[in-house]
């Protein structure tokens, strides 16, 4: 930690009325260049708040979205721990947006996305907390004219047990304002933890099982119409005509608009609208019926004949191009050509869609002077900055009421739904809601990348792997979505994650990366992010190296782990657990797959098998993760059980392919979804440790691809080389 | 004018014959716990229960369930399966972004009606209905299982 910074962690920032409130600096240790960009703030800024009031409430700010893992339960846990207060005596309010205040130090933005929530606030809540119990201490022993020492904590109570004294915080909050701020407060030891490690019930799960839980498509407003839209269905067409009186005509229609085929840039984020109509009514039905009932005129554009082929060509051929060195270590050519055994693959992921439960919505106000937006995003700032933009207003006019998602795997981190919104609202003059139907949802969401890469390993002649090189070819998220968080020359740091830090230790390596952009198609962050791509190539490969080398998965593994205790232990614990050595039956098989992800790491065994029409059954599912200190374990156990089941249901089913300039798949019909009885048995075994916090949200999604992929190697001799596994039916039939 | 008789209460309400339950609930009523997921009967977010069987309310035209006992999601806690089942859904920790579990609660509910103690299988057949982007799966399966074993216990006591 840097220690300029952690002399000034806290600021009492007054007393309010009665209340004590304690302003900190969450994210102390930024990075140098984040440092410098925000060198306009005043020395120290506050970007988190505890406040107590007389009456004993205790308030934390949370800038994370509650997108289902769990923020408004963990990162209250941290400071309660410290603060010895319980759990449900500490409310939680979202942060509003700011975007110097609240930049997430490893996304250096206002933004709850890779895994980073409990990461980025693991030692500034619990300092925070720490800091606020001393001085509540310190007011009660001088008034009771006792040691402070003497005094210990409890439900948000000080005790002297020495007089049988006590006060709630509440009583001590006014005078706990006179005393200074600890700088440097003692926190406490692992041993010590009343509730880190606990798993006490999730505060927003009480309201999520009696449909009390309010996410912004349950938004409701006096005077609110209901929104539904189709954009332009090819990538760039435009709309030539529109009668809208077939829509008129429907009871209960009030409004029918023209938006989007607009392009905006917030703060570097780049978002393109196409043309798109949307039907405003008293009611959705009375929206969808009105939507339906249009024939809108649409010039099909540019993209009227883009297909699949045109992206994999493209593609191709820009991986016969040298790419830009991601890491480089030895002398890989040299590796390549002396070694005794070569082996070449090339592998390709498809585009996916996020097709989050809740379809995209949003609530907009937008007036005159004023705006306001009730919905669920990853990017409070972003989301205030887009609004602004399309109400003409400044930002601060625009107030967001952030609300938990129904899901979102990284649809929330783009802003689509809360500029159509905030246009509709405009154009109507009155608060709308703009709900998407499934369709839509699926047809313009912005699509995890397809990529295509190529992989190169040489092994020498006792079967030890002496050459490594992995060319990946694909778009750059980051170059339209935070184009500052690019390498000088372009290199895109998400494509290449997973790829550059894999645990294992290759004497030969070459990472390279080769930008090249699909036509037409909008990119976007999907859970697991560069490393759910990097990790299925990979590991795939590395499984694919080992059978070539005629040695076991794991053994192979374990033999290039001499390095990685922790990677290690993981890849013997998974072993274990699924037992790795007995034998299966027929048409059955055991896959392996290691990753190092978010600062997790996680070994995932997958076992399936096969019906004789090349049908692939999920029979178990093991999970053996290190993800350090643990805040809440069963949540941790539940995001690797649904972020594993995840991976493997797009792994198995999932693509969305484009003809004629559109996207094909438009529901869950076609876009497949694991269902109850498809599900195996998932036993995930968490590693007890001490170490910094790694991500969980993501994690479990990053190795299932490759543990499925290289199950259905062990059962088949097949080697999947393109997802999904389904493409592979006919070889999977002929094989089984 | 139809008239619904919604866990209890009774509504009147002037819409088309023709327009889903599902929107009636959550648009002109303003029971917002039943969601909508997909439009065609393929994710049971919008489960509710006509005369106790479950339906999915995006496809249940208004004019056919009249005059019928619906039980939403806002309701279910009222019957011992449900309650049960809540119970069970907490206690395991069940939802994560939760958006799919009113839906889920409510095939439970009519299944833990039809039978006492369900079997996976059973499970399976009732549920697979009922999508989980989260994938919660493995403890919805779990938390039905104790709402039958707690309410088996309940009866025999
Ligand atoms: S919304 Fe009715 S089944 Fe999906
Ligand atoms: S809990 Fe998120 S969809 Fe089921």
């Amino acid at each position: 930690m840097n220690a300029r910074v952690s002399r000034r962690h806290f600021l009492r920032t007054g007393a309010v009325g009665a209340a004590l409130v304690l302003g900190f600096r969450l994210y102390a240790a930024r990075p140098a260049s984040a440092e410098t960009s925000t060198a306009g703030l005043a020395q120290f800024t506050p970007n988190a708040f505890i406040r107590i009031d007389s009456e004993g409430g205790i308030v934390l700010v949370v800038d994370k979205c509650e997108v289902g893992q769990g923020v408004y339960t963990s990162l209250p846990m941290l400071l309660a721990e410290e603060l010895d207060a319980d759990l449900d005596q500490v409310a939680i309010v979202p942060s509003p947006p700011n975007e110097q205040l609240y930049a997430d130090p490893i996304l250096h933005l206002q933004a709850t996305g890779n895994s980073t929530s409990v990461r980025s606030s693991w030692t500034e809540l619990r300092r925070a907390g720490a800091a606020a119990r001393q001085m509540l201490i310190a007011a009660a022993a001088a008034e009771w004219r006792v040691d402070p020492s003497q005094c210990r904590t409890e439900r948000a109570t000080v005790i002297h047990d020495g007089t049988r004294r006590q006060l709630g915080y509440g009583a001590l909050a006014a005078a706990a304002t006179q005393q200074p701020v600890p700088q440097d407060p003692q926190l406490k030891q692992a041993e010590q933890f009343k509730q880190i490690g606990k798993s006490p019930l999730r505060v927003d799960l009480p309201g999520k099982v009696d449909g009390a839980a309010q996410y912004g498509f349950d938004v409701r407003l006096p005077g609110m119409l209901f929104a539904t839209i189709a954009s332009s269905p090819t990538f760039g067409g435009k709309l030539n005509s529109l009668d809208d009186n077939p829509a008129r005509s429907i009871k209960g229609v009030r409004n029918v608009v023209r938006i989007g085929g607009q392009g905006f840039d917030v703060g570097g984020y780049k978002l393109h609208l196409d043309d798109a109509v949307a039907v405003v009514a008293e009611n959705t039905w009375a929206a969808q019926q009105g939507l339906a009932a249009l024939e809108p005129a649409w010039d099909r554009g540019p993209n009227a004949h883009l297909g699949m082929d045109d992206v994999v060509r493209a593609l191709e051929a820009a991986s016969d191009r040298g790419g830009l060195v991601a890491r480089h270590n030895g002398d890989v050519d040299k590796a390549l050509s002396t070694a005794a055994t070569r082996l070449e693959a090339r592998n390709y992921m498809p585009f996916l869609a996020h097709a989050a439960m809740e379809p995209l919505s949003c609530v907009a106000d937008a007036r005159e002077d004023s705006c306001e937006i009730w919905t669920a995003t990853q990017v409070q700032a972003r989301a205030q900055g887009i609004a602004a933009q399309v109400a003409g207003l400044p930002p601060e006019k625009v107030t967001l009421h952030n609300l938990i998602s129904g899901g979102a795997f990284g649809r929330r981190l783009e802003l689509d739904g809360i500029a159509l919104a905030v246009a509709i609202s405009k154009q109507s003059g009155a608060p709308v809601k703009l709900v998407f139907t499934r369709e839509q949802d699926i047809r313009h969401d912005l699509y995890r990348p397809f990529y295509h890469d190529r992989l190169r390993a040489g092994l020498d002649a006792s079967g030890k792997l002496v050459a490594w090189h992995h060319r990946i070819v694909g778009p750059s998220i980051f170059a339209r979505w935070a184009p500052q968080a690019l390498r000088s020359d372009g290199l895109d740091p998400d494509a290449v994650d997973g790829a550059i830090q894999m645990p294992y230790a290759f004497p030969n390596l070459l990472v390279e990366y080769v930008r090249e952009e699909p036509p037409a198609i909008p990119t976007a962050f999907w859970r697991g992010v560069g490393s759910t791509h990097n990790a299925w190539v990979i590991e795939s490969f590395v499984d694919e190296i080992a059978a070539v080398a005629k040695q076991d998965p794991v053994q192979f593994r374990r033999d290039l782990l001499g390095h990685a205790p922790r990677a290690l232990a993981v890849l013997n614990l998974a072993a274990e657990k699924s037992r790795w050595d007995k034998a299966l039956p027929p048409r059955s098989g055991r896959g392996i797959a290691l990753a190092y992800a978010f600062d997790t790491y996680l070994a995932t065994v997958v076992e399936v098998t096969l019906s004789g029409a090349g049908l692939v059954t999920l029979q178990r599912v093991v999970c053996a993760v290190d993800c350090g200190s643990i805040v809440h374990p069963d949540s941790a156990i539940a995001q690797i059980e649904g972020g594993t089941l995840f991976g493997l249901s797009a792994a198995l089913w999932n693509e969305v392919t484009v003809r004629n300039g559109r996207v094909e798949q438009g529901n869950f019909n076609d876009y497949r979804t694991i269902r109850i009885d498809e599900t195996p048995e998932v036993e995930v075994h968490l590693v007890s440790s001490r170490e910094a916090p790694g991500g969980l949200g993501e994690t479990g999604t990053v190795a299932a691809a490759p543990a499925l992929a290289n199950a259905i190697f062990s059962a088949t001799g097949y080697r999947v080389r393109q997802l999904p596994i389904i493409k592979s039916i006919e070889e999977l039939k002929r094989r089984a | 004018m139809a008239r619904l008789q919604i866990n209890g209460a009774t509504h009147e309400v002037d819409v088309p014959e023709d327009m889903p339950l599902l929107w009636v609930l959550r648009d002109v009523i303003g029971l917002t716990g039943t969601k909508f997921g997909c439009g065609i009967a393929q994710c049971g977010a919008c489960t509710a229960h006509v005369d106790g069987k479950a339906v999915r309310s995006c496809v249940t035209r208004v004019g056919t369930v009249a005059d019928r006992g619906i039980t939403t999601i806002e309701g279910i806690g009222a019957t011992p399966h449900g309650r049960a089942l809540q119970n069970a859904w907490l206690s395991l920790q069940v939802p994560q972004c939760g958006y799919c579990q009113p839906g889920q609660i409510m095939s439970a509910a009519a299944l833990l009606s039809e039978v006492g103690s369900p079997s996976d299988a059973q499970i399976d057949a009732a549920m697979a209905g009922n999508l989980c982007r989260c994938c919660t799966y493995v403890r919805i399966r779990k938390a039905i299982k104790q709402a039958a074993a707690s309410q088996a216990t309940a009866q025999r006591t």
